[in-house]
């Protein structure tokens, strides 16, 4: 079985973004870039799936502007087999994302496919579901565990006030969430390995489908900043301003 | 035409989430609909019933929908879609499962955890953990959203909606539920509470954590919440955790202790009334959005806090 894992290029998760003053985004300008953590995750859980031999080959994919095969290299610096670009600088949303997905998809004929629960720079949250329901696979989001069995797969998944285990049949799609396991680090050798793995590029166009933003942002602000507070020196004091504050 | 909202609730008691949803959802300016799917769940048809201004509830009650498994309940929303021109949701762990499937079914495009109605079409919401807020208008031809439960109040109650009953699409048995693990807790929900008491990875441990952070969450009446590093540390359960990846909540009193202040945990709670900040570190980022900040070991200074509130 093959497993594809979708990886985004977004803002290095440390980075502090600043918001453009005249409102139309974010400044990207010099930010350090990155794979998004929750697809760092995808990827180490379809490599471990690999290594206990109920993979036979990883496949990652990532949808951006030409730097997007930085992260694609990560990805197969930490082990997968071989990269897939979408090419395209157009702002994509998950929606589109999700049918350039299903288009890759239909040629690669992967068993599982494993994303992050969401991206850190759109806080979206959709891509997988979305994915799923194009395909008419069943889903299993913010997973903490997963056993193959059969055919099947057994997903554990963080809900509101604890967690669920659901079975679904397979082909299907998972998102994960940050308990799924930790990350491995790509050694300097397979930095070097990777170079050499196979990354192919393709288009939107090429893979004939409309990715024609259905949202048009009108604006970008930072958020409303908070009054600066105070320092107190004891709990007697803190107790004294939550009350005149009315907190308690 | 008419909104639909998709009510969070346990087949027995209707979530606040669904309460916060309906003044999210009124501001569109449409009549709205609400939907209970779930199995032996008319109590909760009933709560919604209640809810003030809803137009009617649609009950949806069939094995396939114990649990609320993604495919079917999307399917069955897609069923009734014809009649809306906007399917809202909270923007909860179920929420946020279902409605993006829903969305691609439609072929429509949806905004995620919505802070702010500008017009039927135009909504603010966070990005970048909560260091952005964008506006975004919508060109599809329904509207699916989810709504950032913590940003809006909840719908008060005084209505007696009519309750209807819906059939159910056949599932196509792609998933099946196995079981559950539920934490068990007499305090307050994280999500809904007043004052939450948080703790960091100061605690240095699971025993220590709940030694200090409980009697004080029992003093004030609060839910208990935790960073990701006293989550991941074992110091606490998974639906505790505050912030981006956990829950967003903006409770009149947070009170974090241990807590350094991490973009990825301020996403969770910056929306706070008063927040307060224990720690021992003068230049912890926490103190940069603390209301009242107490520089001091927490070991010494909560239990201070507590004779303090004890009076």
């Amino acid at each position: 079985m093959k497993i594809l894992v979708p990886v985004k290029r977004v803002v290095d998760a440390n980075v502090k973004i600043r918001v453009k003053p005249d409102g139309t985004g974010i400044d990207f300008a010099n930010v350090k870039m990155a794979m998004n953590p929750f697809d760092e995750i995808s990827v180490e859980e379809a490599l471990r799936i690999k290594e206990a031999g109920l993979a036979t080959e990883v496949v990652v994919v990532s949808i951006g502007p030409d730097k997007a095969a930085e992260t694609l290299r990560t990805g197969l610096a930490m082990g997968a087999d071989r990269g897939i670009l979408v090419k395209t600088d157009a702002r994509i949303e998950p929606l589109a994302v999700a049918k350039l997905l299903k288009a890759v998809i239909a040629a690669e004929e992967p068993g599982l496919v494993i994303l992050g629960k969401q991206a850190i720079d759109d806080d979206s949250n959709q891509t997988g579901q979305m994915l799923a329901a194009l395909l008419g696979w069943p889903q299993a989001t913010f997973a903490s565990k997963i056993v193959l069995t059969d055919g099947g797969a057994t997903v554990s998944r963080e809900i509101d006030g604890g967690s669920e285990t659901i079975a679904l049949k397979l082909p299907a799609i998972v998102t994960t969430d940050l308990r799924l396991n930790e990350p491995r680090y790509a050694s300097l050798p397979n930095i070097m390995k990777a170079k050499k793995k196979p990354l192919d590029e393709t288009t939107p166009e090429a893979l004939g489908v409309d990715v024609t933003p259905r949202l048009t942002v009108l604006g970008t602000v930072e958020p409303a900043g908070r009054t600066g507070g105070i320092k107190v020196a004891s709990a007697a004091e803190l107790v004294a301003k939550l009350k005149e504050a009315g907190a308690i | 035409m008419t909104t639909l909202i998709i009510a969070e609730h346990d087949d027995h008691s209707l979530n606040e989430a669904t309460a916060k949803t309906l003044t999210a959802a009124k501001a569109l300016g449409a009549p709205v609909d609400i939907l209970v799917a779930g199995l032996h769940c008319r109590a909760v048809a009933e709560q919604a019933a209640q809810l003030d201004g809803v137009a009617k509830v649609l009950l949806a009650d069939d094995e396939e929908l114990a649990h609320r498994r993604a495919e079917p309940v999307a399917a069955l929303i897609v069923s009734l879609a014809d009649g809306y021109d906007a399917i809202v949701a909270p923007a909860t762990a179920s929420g946020k499962n279902v409605l993006p499937r829903v969305a691609a079914l439609l072929d429509v495009m949806q905004v995620s955890e919505i802070t702010k109605v500008i017009s039927p079409t135009v909504f603010e919401r966070p990005i970048y953990a909560g260091n952005a807020i964008e506006t975004v208008e919508s060109h599809d031809p329904k509207r699916v959203i989810t709504v950032r439960i913590a940003a809006f109040p909840a719908t008060g109650t005084g209505g007696n909606a009519p309750i209807e009953t819906v059939g159910v699409p056949t599932d196509t048995g792609l998933s099946s539920w196995i079981s559950a693990d539920l934490s068990t807790s007499d305090r307050p929900e994280l999500a809904g509470a007043r004052i939450v008491v948080s703790g960091g990875r100061a605690l240095g441990s699971a025993e220590k954590f709940n030694e200090v952070i409980a009697p004080l969450a029992d003093q004030l009446k609060a839910a208990i919440g935790a960073s990701r590093a006293a989550v991941d540390a074992g110091y606490a359960g998974n639906d505790l955790q505050v912030g981006q990846t956990g829950k967003v909540i903006a409770p009149d009193l947070y009170v974090a202790v241990g807590i350094s202040g991490a973009i990825q945990h301020l996403a969770g709670m910056k929306d706070s009334k008063i927040i307060v900040a224990i720690n021992k570190d003068p230049d912890a980022p926490i103190f940069q959005v603390a209301d009242y900040g107490l520089v001091d070991d927490l070991f010494s200074a909560v239990p201070a806090f507590i004779a303090a509130l004890k009076g």
